[in-house]
């Protein structure tokens, strides 16, 4: 298979997940559209690490997982005190931060 | 030169009094006059010792000079504060002393009621002081120092009782008219450094002759304002006559005798800048002349006393500064009338202290009248200070007074027959308002509505009144005598022994035309004032009266024509600091806030907002950096 | 180590002592904190005693690498000039410690950080002064700001957060365009000499005429708000006004005297085509200040704003002076830079006291001062006499100077600024006669005269003021050599009398 197909796949999961966070107003699809983003990075890291056949890209990708989990962590844990204080996990509602 | 240790003693006595008293504050209280008294007297006494000194010498090395220490050093610039002695000086560290000295007697008792009299001394003796070292410099720069700090001086006396608002006025009014004529001492010095390196007196006049005419006339322009200042002449006179607010020992010696002369002074001091600038000297001479008859007609109109016999010392400077304005020969003539003035001017002014003393601090002449039978020494030695100013020979104006006619008179054409009119008309004003004075306090009806009759003033302060009188009978005839002052005064300021090149008029016939000038001054007067007179000022008066009651308007002048555009000025400067400049520096922080407000709208808050602008910021970038490389 | 390190360093270690001090005992923090300073001011005298007068080169130099990649040193060293600014400094700040004991307790953070603020001021007015190299002058220059803005904030009265804010803000903003400028210098310097902020090699440096133009003026504006000089004057009278009385004699007394010895040791040394330029306009921005600050004094009725705008008008004399490029102009303005401080330091002290008495500062409200309090209203007439220039006392010898050495090269200037001291005497005797003289206003019977702190103080200042005026020898000496230096070093020679000699 061609290497560019890797790269479309890379381009169109990187949009869906940077449409999902645009469109989106649930905190939890927000937070997996990122994922979605992050994962779609490390799509298009591997597949420049088999062209130039060296592990750079790889290292990389493994540093994208271990900071994709750090933001799980940290991620969810700021969702779910949202949902605790305001019973909602909508982004739209925690606008508190204008102005 | 000669070099003496005795000067610097001469202004560091009075000075460290000076320091003394005002530091004591209360404690002096007790002695701070004596002290004082005792401090003014040995400068007398070092004075004299340094006449005889100098007296002893011949000619040519009868200047003494004492260098205390290097004052001032910047490149080229060198002044010592140093002083220096010579036969001009010498004249007025006698006045300034030996007057004084008489007044601080006078004042131990015309002061004795304020409980701030210690004060009064320091002051007095820090004039003393600050006046020896204007007429003791050896520099412009070191004359400075002297000519501010008799302004100085002034001011705290003029304002001993500032506690009144018009008296704390009057001070504050002569400190600024003053410190316009500094300006002008300032200029000329800036200007004599510029053209001749140096601002001593001996380094200016070794090249006096070789500078262009146009900076000596600047030089000469510029210390006749400086003069004019202190000497409270036409155009900067106003304040005088609000000096009277001080106390009458004060206008006595400052504003009388020694201060206000330091005009006359400055300008025979640089007669090498004047001699050689003939546009300066012609001013000089307008100013006089203008002076003498303004005062002289602002006399006519006064009926408080002290401030008849100001408009009087105003016009007799007048006179002296004409005189200095008609050159070498005029120097002499100046100091000497400087010297008689100082004598008879200054008792006057003691005894007009004395009847204030005796009427209950009364200075309204309307109110006075009949004086003279109550007290009979202050009367008669008013009477004997009258007749030398009004110069009825022999009595002491009289020698100082014709002289200046006669120079006058002869300092040939046009200019001579103006200036020697001038002065003759001076003369017959002179004679009439005097006379006015003397009848209005002395003589007619009694006019003081109250019952207590004046008494005659204590000893301490008649002694010090008969003193200077004998001054004002004596001094002319021994000036004058064989060309005395003239002889001793000629090194220094006539060094090239200038004559007279011919004679417009003999000198009798100027004498006998002085004499008749004076007569009919003093029987207009008896004519006018012979009868019993009222207490009230009369209201309806000419024009002229009128507006010399008002000083001939140098207030309203002063007022229209400085103050109140100054005062515009200022309110639009406020304005204009407020609204443009700190107003430009305001609009740029609004600009920045409402700036800031707008940008606001922006944060909504929303993330998804913010998350879009994020992907349309990449884009943008990511489509710029295509375009760019592509 | 150098002498002068130490003498920088001294009063920072002295403020961290002071920090151990429990902020309550605020009599032992006061006691402290005058001690440890009246030191440094004698131990900083030393500098004087073992100055050499003779030479004009920078002495008690110290240079240590601080960020070699960039060729920046911890450079120091002084000549005549700046030696007397740092005497200037270290003598005030004892005086301004003694003089301010009820005015720290009443800020917002008690007398402990005033005074720690103030250790940590005087610690960067010596730095700025001794600084060598030019980014160093620059950390110092720039560091200034901070305790003067929490000084103004936190202990000023008034409109004290907006004024910081303006202080802050204008200083930033000319302290902006000298970085530009500065860095512009260093970039010029690498394609020539090789990189450096050495100022001596610096001043060597060839730039034409359009890029030294440019340079000169990010130094010049930036030091012509800090003088300040018209028309970038307007925070200076808003600070003085909200600052308490200490800390604007320190804002007024030292900081802004960084404004002209920068012009002297920046913009002339290192650009001197460019001041040569830039002259006439400098000597006419200078006239307009004297007559436009005096002008601005006349008017205020508020104290505070009075003695500001004063200032305003003597930093008009001296940078006319500065830029008369003329020996005595020169001198005379950098002692003008030193009476100027004592002057305006005795003003500010006593109108401070004053004001603290009466709880106001509106000129009006005083009356008749010198009946109930004889010492306080003649030590204010002293320190205003002082300021209009009297003869005998310190500033008419600088006054003079500037006025004697500008008139040689621009009789206009020197003429019109002449006319300045009728204004100077029309802007003190006004506030004088106000304040000291006239009936006592109601409300002023019971004013207290000075206390023996507050005489022990001003002493020395009244003592300096005439002192100076009678024997400015001394520091005319230190001064002297170097000012003719860098009158030489920028190309002029003082012209030459017209006749005689």
């Amino acid at each position: 298979m061609a290497i560019a197909n890797y790269l479309y796949l890379s381009a169109i999961l990187f949009t869906i997940g940077a449409v999902g966070v645009v469109v989106r107003r649930n905190a939890i699809v927000v937070f997996m559209c990122i994922e979605l983003m992050l994962n779609a990075a490390n799509l298009a890291f591997v597949t420049f690490a088999r062209v130039n056949s060296n592990l750079d890209g790889q290292v990389v990708a493994f540093f994208t997982m271990v900071v994709a989990a750090c933001e799980v962590v940290v991620g969810l844990a700021i969702i779910v005190t949202i949902y605790r204080s305001r019973r909602s996990v909508s982004v739209d509602d925690a606008s508190l931060l204008k102005q | 030169m000669t070099t003496s240790s005795n000067l610097l003693w001469l202004i560091a006595l009075p000075l460290f009094s000076s320091a003394i008293l005002i530091l004591s504050g209360k404690r002096a209280n007790s002695w701070g006059h004596v002290l004082a008294t005792i401090v003014s007297a040995s400068s007398f006494t070092i004075g004299v010792v340094e006449f005889f000194a100098m007296h002893g010498r011949s000619d040519a090395n009868r200047a003494v000079t004492q260098k205390i220490f290097t004052w001032i050093s910047v490149g080229s610039l060198n002044v010592d504060a140093s002083l220096m002695l010579d036969q001009l000086s010498i004249c007025f560290v006698l006045l300034i002393t030996g007057v004084g000295t008489l007044i601080h007697v006078y004042s131990i008792s015309y002061m004795s009621h304020d409980h701030d009299r210690r004060r009064f001394f320091a002051y007095l003796n820090f004039f003393i002081a600050s006046m020896l070292l204007l007429v003791l410099g050896d520099s412009y720069l070191n004359l400075y120092v002297g000519w501010e700090g008799v302004g100085l001086a002034s001011y705290l006396l003029i304002g001993f009782w500032n506690q009144k608002p018009a008296y704390a006025t009057a001070a504050k009014k002569a400190f600024i008219a003053n410190r316009i004529g500094d300006v002008g001492l300032s200029i000329a010095i800036m200007i004599a450094f510029a053209t001749f390196g140096d601002v001593s007196f001996a380094g200016i006049k070794e090249h006096a002759d070789e500078a262009s005419s146009t900076q000596l006339t600047a030089i000469g322009l510029m210390l006749l304002l400086a003069a004019c200042g202190k000497s409270a002449q036409f155009p900067l006179q106003s304040w005088l006559g609000d000096a009277m607010a001080g106390p009458t020992p004060v206008s006595a010696l400052i504003h009388a005798a020694t201060m206000v002369t330091a005009g006359v002074y400055l300008i025979t001091r640089s007669n090498f800048i004047f001699d050689e600038a003939p546009i300066a000297q012609l001013m000089v001479l307008v100013v006089g002349g203008i002076t003498l008859l303004f005062g002289a007609v602002i006399g006519m109109a006064k009926d408080d006393i002290k401030k008849a016999l100001a408009a009087s010392t105003m016009s007799q400077i007048g006179y002296m500064i004409l005189a200095t304005g008609l050159g070498p020969i005029g120097y002499a003539f100046a100091i000497m009338h400087l010297l008689t003035h100082g004598f008879f001017k200054a008792s006057m002014f003691l005894g007009a202290g004395s009847v204030m003393h005796g009427m209950k601090d009364e200075v309204n002449m309307r109110k006075f009248g009949g004086i003279g039978k109550f007290m009979p020494f202050t009367a008669l030695t008013f009477g004997l200070g009258y007749l030398a100013i009004i110069g009825v020979p022999p009595f002491s104006g009289f020698y100082s007074k014709d002289k200046i006619i006669e120079t006058a008179f002869n300092a040939g054409g046009i200019k001579g027959i103006a200036l020697g009119m001038a002065t003759l008309l001076g003369a017959v004003i002179t004679a009439f308002y005097m006379t006015r004075v003397v009848i209005l306090t002395f003589f007619g009806n009694e006019r003081w509505g109250h019952k207590d009759e004046p008494a005659e003033s204590p000893a301490l302060m008649l002694i010090p009144i008969g003193l200077l009188s004998i001054g004002s009978i004596a001094a002319g005839f021994i000036f004058s005598k064989g060309d005395g002052l003239v002889n001793w005064l000629q090194p220094v300021v006539n060094p090239l022994k200038e004559h007279h090149a011919e004679e417009f008029l003999p000198p009798i016939i100027v004498s006998l035309m002085t004499l008749v000038a004076v007569m009919i001054g003093l029987t207009v007067a008896i004519l006018k004032y012979r009868g019993d007179q009222v207490a009230q000022a009369p209201e309806k008066v000419s024009v002229l009266v009128s507006a010399a009651r008002r000083d001939l308007f140098q207030d309203e002048f002063n007022e229209a024509v400085f103050m109140r555009p100054g005062q515009s000025l200022i309110k639009i400067l406020l304005n204009l600091d407020y609204i443009l400049i700190d107003g430009l520096v305001r609009s740029v922080a609004a600009t920045s806030l409402s700036a800031g407000v707008r940008l606001r709208t922006l944060q909504t808050g929303y993330v998804r907002s913010y998350a879009l602008m994020m992907v349309i910021g990449a884009l943008a970038l990511v489509t710029t950096i295509w375009v760019v490389t592509a | 180590m150098s002498l002068l390190t130490v003498i920088g360093l001294l009063p920072l270690i002295s403020a961290l002592l002071i920090a151990a001090i429990p902020s309550k005992s605020t009599g032992l923090i006061k006691r402290a904190t005058f001690i440890a300073t009246s030191l440094i001011a004698i131990i900083s005298i030393s500098l004087a005693t073992g100055f050499d007068k003779t030479s004009t080169g920078m002495q008690y130099v110290q240079s240590n690498p601080w960020i070699s990649s960039f060729n920046i040193n911890y450079a120091v060293g002084i000549d005549g000039i700046s030696l007397v600014l740092i005497l200037l400094s270290t003598i005030l700040v004892p005086i301004v410690v003694l003089a301010t004991w009820p005015e720290a307790d009443g800020g917002r953070w008690g007398a402990k950080v005033f005074y720690i603020l103030i250790l940590i001021l005087e610690t960067m007015m010596i730095g700025v002064f001794a600084a060598t190299d030019l980014f160093l002058f620059y950390v110092f220059f720039e560091a200034m700001l901070i305790p003067v803005y929490f000084l103004i904030g936190g202990f000023g009265s008034g409109n004290k957060s907006a004024a910081a804010m303006k202080f802050l803000l204008y200083s930033l903003f000319g302290g902006l365009l000298m970085l530009a400028s500065i860095i512009g210098v260093y970039v010029i310097a690498g394609n020539q000499i090789g990189a450096t902020f050495d100022l001596a090699k610096l001043a060597t440096l060839q730039i034409d005429n359009k890029t030294e133009n440019l340079l000169f003026l990010g130094f010049f504006i930036a030091f012509a708000i800090k003088a300040p000089l018209w028309p970038f004057h307007t925070w200076l009278p808003d600070a003085a006004k909200a600052a308490s009385p200490g800390t604007s004699v320190l804002l007024l007394g030292v900081l802004d005297k960084v404004g002209t010895y920068g012009m002297i040791r920046f913009c002339i040394e290192l650009f001197p085509d460019a001041s040569k330029t830039f002259t006439p306009l400098i000597i006419t921005l200078a006239v307009i200040s004297i007559i436009y600050g005096a002008f601005m004094a006349i008017g205020q009725r508020d104290i505070k704003g009075l003695i500001a705008f004063t200032s305003i008008s003597h930093f008009g004399f001296i940078t006319m002076g500065i830029f008369a490029m003329t020996t005595q102009g020169m001198s005379g303005a950098n002692l003008y830079m030193v009476n100027h401080g004592f002057s305006t330091a005795a003003l500010f002290l006593i109108a401070g006291w004053m004001m603290m008495r009466r709880g106001s500062s509106v000129i009006a409200d005083f009356g008749g001062l010198q009946r109930v309090t004889p010492i306080m209203a003649w030590t204010f007439f002293i320190a205003g006499m002082s300021s209009l220039a009297l003869p005998g006392l310190s500033s008419f010898v600088s006054e003079f100077l500037v006025l004697v050495g500008t008139y040689t090269r621009y009789p206009v200037a020197a003429v019109i600024g002449t006319l300045g001291i009728v204004l100077a005497a029309l802007y003190i005797l006004i506030p004088i006669q106000k304040t000291l003289h006239g009936p006592i206003i109601d409300g002023n019977e019971k004013l207290t005269d000075l206390s023996l702190r507050e005489k022990i103080a001003i002493a020395p200042v009244i003592l300096v003021i005439v002192v100076m005026g009678f024997y400015p020898k001394p520091v005319l000496d230190l001064i002297n050599p170097t000012a003719e230096k860098v009158v030489t070093k920028a190309g002029f020679t003082d012209p030459a009398a017209k006749v005689g000699k």
